[in-house]
C-alpha cells in the first residue's frame, strides 16, 4: 500500500477533526435556532485552557477536561447574554471572539511569561491511538478525539432523527411559537445547546492544541471556527454532510501543506482552505436556488 | 432639561455605563492576575497623551476612524462588514504598487494611488454583496472568509514581486518621494491624512443624514421588504454600502503605506488590530453617526495607550482587546435591556 496515500489520508483527519468538533456544536445550535457565531472565539479559548491545565498538571486528559469546563463557561456568557437577557447574538458573539483573542494573549504572557508560541517538555500531548496499542493505518497516527468525533457524527444523527428528545429540539427550532405552544422549554434548549457547543469547542480547542500539535501559538484557532460556522450553514443540519462540509475544508488543509511542500508559496497553503470553503459554499448557495426555482 | 438631569443622563447613557463595566471587569482581571492598576492605568493615560505619544495616538486615530466607517457604512444597510483586514490590505497594497511601479508627477503621485487604494478596497467587499443579496450568504461570514485570502495576497504581493531587493525582510522599498504623504505642521507623525479622513466622514455624515441615498441605505438597514415595497433597489443599495464601506477601508490602507515609514510593511497594517477596535467603537456608538468619531478617540486612546502600558509598566497590550469585546458584549446587552424597560414604559 503507498504511503504517501495513507499519510495524506491521515493528514485530512487531523485537519479536519478540531473543524468537525466545533461544527458539531454550531449545528446543535443551528438545529434550535440560534446562529452561533463565537465557534471561533471559543475553539481558541479552549486550545488554551487546554493547554494551561495540561501545562500545570502534566496530563493531557486533566488538559482536555480543562478545556470543556472552562469553554463551557465561557460559552455561559454566550447563553446569558443572548438567550436569557435577548441581547444581539451575533453582536454579542464578534465581542465574544473579540475577548477569547485578548484573554488568551495577555494570560499567555502573565501565566507563561511571554507571547507568541508556548511550548514546553512539561507540556503533554494527547496519546496517538498507535501508542495506545491501536496501530491501524490513517488512524493510528491520530489522538482518541479524532474516532471521537467520528462517533459523535454517527451519535447526533440517529439522537435529532431517531429520539423524541432530538426531534422535539428540532422542533423548538423550527416552529417557536408551535413548539412554545405544546410546552417546550424553549429557553433551556437554547441555554443546553449553546453550553453543549461550548464543551464541543473545548473538546476542539483542546485537540487543536494537544493533538494536532502539542503547543499553544496566539491566534491557533486561525478561521477555523469561521469554517465550523461555514461547514453548519452547508450542512442543512444534517450530520453526515455536516462531516463532508468539514472534510472538504480538511482536505483543503493537508492539499495546501502538501503544496507548499512543493514550493508554493506559504500564502497560497494559507489561503486556499478559506477559498475552497467560499467556493463551496457559493456553488452550494447557487445549487439551492436553482432547486428552489424548478420546484 | 436642568443641568442636574442632563448629568444624570450622560452617567447613565449606554456608551458610559459598557465603558465604565468594561474597564471595571479590565480592572477586575488585573488583580486576578496580580497587575496593579494604580500602575497600570496611569501608565496607560501617560503612554497615550503625554510624554509626546499624543502625536502617535492622533496618526493611529485615522486608519482607525477610516476603518470604523468601512464597519459602520455597510451596518446602516444591515449588513455586517468583517473583512476590513482584508480590505485595509489589498488597498494598501494597491497603492503601494502603483506609486512604486508608475512614474507619477508631483500631487498625482499622491492622489492617484489613494484613490485606487479606495477602489481595490471597494471591490474587495463588493463580492460580498452578490453573495448576500442574491445567495442569501450573510456578509459577517463572507466577508471575512473573503478577507483571509485577500490578506494572504497582499503578504504574497509584499513578500515576493513587489519586496524591497536583497534584504530578506517582508516589505516594499520606500516609496518615491513624490508619493509621500505631506505632514501637519511641525509634526513628524501626523500627516494632511487626518484632515482628509475628518472631511470624508462629515461628508458621510450628511450624506447619511440629510441626502435621499443616505435615507434608502437606513431604509434598507432597518426592514429591507419595507423598503423594498417602498420602491427602494435594495439590492443595489447593499452592494453599494459594502463597497462603500470597503473603500473606506482601502483607503485607509493606501493612507498608512504613503505615510511613515513609506512602505508597505507586511504585517504593519492588520497587526495594530485598527479593523475590530473599530468595529467596538462603531458598536459602542451604537447607531449614532455623531458619536462614532468620540467612540473612535476613546479607543484609540485606549489601544495606543495599551502599548504605552506594556513599556512602561509591563502589563501586556492585548488587555485593551479585552476592554474593546467586553464593550461590544455590555453595549449589546444593554441595548435590549433598555429596550424592553422603555416597552414597559
Amino acid at each position: 500500500m503507498n504511503i504517501f496515500e495513507w499519510s495524506f489520508l491521515s493528514g485530512v483527519l487531523t485537519a479536519t477533526a478540531p473543524v468537525l468538533l466545533a461544527a458539531l456544536g454550531g449545528l446543535l445550535c443551528q438545529v434550535a435556532g440560534v446562529f452561533n457565531i463565537a465557534l471561533e472565539g471559543q475553539l481558541l479559548w479552549g486550545a488554551f485552557t487546554a493547554v494551561v491545565v495540561s501545562d500545570a498538571t502534566g496530563s493531557a486528559w486533566a488538559g482536555v477536561a480543562g478545556a470543556i469546563i472552562a469553554t463551557v463557561l465561557f460559552s455561559g456568557l454566550l447563553s446569558g447574554a443572548s438567550v436569557r437577557l435577548k441581547a444581539d447574538p451575533i453582536v454579542v458573539a464578534v465581542g465574544l471572539n473579540l475577548l477569547a483573542l485578548g484573554l488568551t494573549a495577555f494570560l499567555m504572557r502573565q501565566i507563561f511569561g511571554s507571547g507568541g508560541t508556548y511550548s514546553s517538555p512539561d507540556l503533554a500531548g494527547l496519546p496517538t491511538l498507535a501508542e495506545l496499542g491501536l496501530d491501524i493505518p490513517v488512524l493510528g497516527p491520530q489522538s482518541p478525539l479524532v474516532p471521537l468525533a467520528l462517533l459523535l457524527v454517527v451519535a447526533m444523527a440517529w439522537w435529532l432523527t431517531r429520539t423524541r428528545s432530538g426531534l422535539r429540539l428540532r422542533g423548538a427550532g423550527q416552529h417557536l411559537e408551535a413548539a412554545e405552544a405544546v410546552g417546550l422549554p424553549v429557553a433551556a434548549y437554547r441555554h443546553g445547546v449553546t453550553l453543549a457547543a461550548g464543551a464541543l469547542c473545548g473538546l476542539a480547542g483542546a485537540q487543536l492544541s494537544l493533538g494536532n500539535v502539542t503547543l499553544f501559538s496566539e491566534g491557533m484557532s486561525a478561521g477555523r471556527g469561521w469554517i465550523a460556522v461555514v461547514a453548519v450553514m452547508l450542512s442543512s443540519v444534517l450530520p453526515y454532510r455536516l462531516l463532508l462540509a468539514c472534510l472538504l475544508f480538511g482536505v483543503a488543509e493537508a492539499f495546501g501543506f502538501r503544496l507548499q511542500g512543493a514550493g508554493l508559496p506559504q500564502q497560497a497553503a494559507d489561503a486556499a482552505p478559506y477559498v475552497i470553503t467560499l467556493v463551496a459554499l457559493v456553488l452550494a448557495a447557487v445549487w439551492r436556488r436553482r432547486s428552489h426555482e424548478h420546484a | 432639561m436642568t443641568a442636574p438631569a442632563l448629568a444624570r443622563r450622560v452617567v447613565a447613557s449606554a456608551p458610559v455605563v459598557a465603558v465604565v463595566g468594561a474597564l471595571a471587569l479590565t480592572t477586575l482581571v488585573m488583580l486576578v492576575v496580580g497587575v496593579d492598576p494604580t500602575l497600570a492605568y496611569p501608565a496607560l493615560v501617560r503612554g497615550a497623551i503625554f510624554d509626546g505619544n499624543l502625536e502617535y495616538t492622533i496618526a493611529a486615530f485615522v486608519p482607525t476612524l477610516g476603518m470604523a466607517l468601512a464597519f459602520a457604512l455597510p451596518l446602516r444597510a444591515g449588513e455586517f462588514n468583517l473583512g476590513g483586514d482584508g480590505q485595509l490590505a489589498i488597498g494598501g497594497v494597491t497603492a503601494a504598487a502603483l506609486a512604486l511601479l508608475v512614474p507619477l508627477p508631483p500631487v498625482v503621485a499622491v492622489v492617484l494611488p489613494l484613490v485606487a487604494g479606495a477602489l481595490a478596497g471597494g471591490l474587495v467587499a463588493a463580492i460580498a454583496a452578490p453573495f448576500s443579496t442574491r445567495l442569501r450568504i450573510p456578509a459577517i461570514v463572507s466577508t471575512l472568509l473573503i478577507s483571509a485570502p485577500a490578506v494572504s495576497l497582499a503578504s504574497y504581493l509584499v513578500r515576493f514581486p513587489l519586496a524591497e531587493p536583497n534584504t530578506g525582510i517582508a516589505q516594499t522599498p520606500t516609496l518615491p518621494d513624490a508619493s509621500h504623504l505631506p505632514f501637519m505642521g511641525g509634526s513628524g507623525y501626523v500627516t494632511i491624512g487626518l484632515p482628509l479622513i475628518v472631511v470624508l466622514t462629515g461628508l458621510w455624515l450628511h450624506i447619511d443624514g440629510r441626502t435621499v441615498t443616505g435615507y434608502e441605505i437606513r431604509a434598507t438597514g432597518q426592514n429591507r421588504e419595507f423598503a423594498r415595497y417602498g420602491g427602494v433597489k435594495v439590492d443595489r443599495v447593499a452592494a453599494l454600502a459594502l463597497a462603500g464601506g470597503g473603500a473606506f477601508a482601502g483607503l485607509a490602507g493606501a493612507l498608512i503605506v504613503l505615510g511613515p515609514p513609506y512602505r508597505f510593511v507586511d504585517g504593519a497594517l492588520t497587526a495594530p488590530g485598527y479593523t475590530f477596535t473599530a468595529v467596538a467603537a462603531v458598536l459602542l456608538a451604537s447607531a449614532r453617526p455623531l458619536a462614532i468619531p468620540v467612540a473612535v478617540a476613546l479607543l484609540t486612546v485606549l489601544q495606543v495607550g495599551g502599548l504605552g502600558m506594556e513599556r512602561e509598566a509591563g502589563v501586556p497590550s492585548q488587555l485593551t482587546q479585552i476592554v474593546q469585546g467586553l464593550i461590544i458584549v455590555i453595549v449589546a446587552v444593554l441595548a435590549t435591556v433598555r429596550a424592553r424597560r422603555g416597552v414597559r414604559g
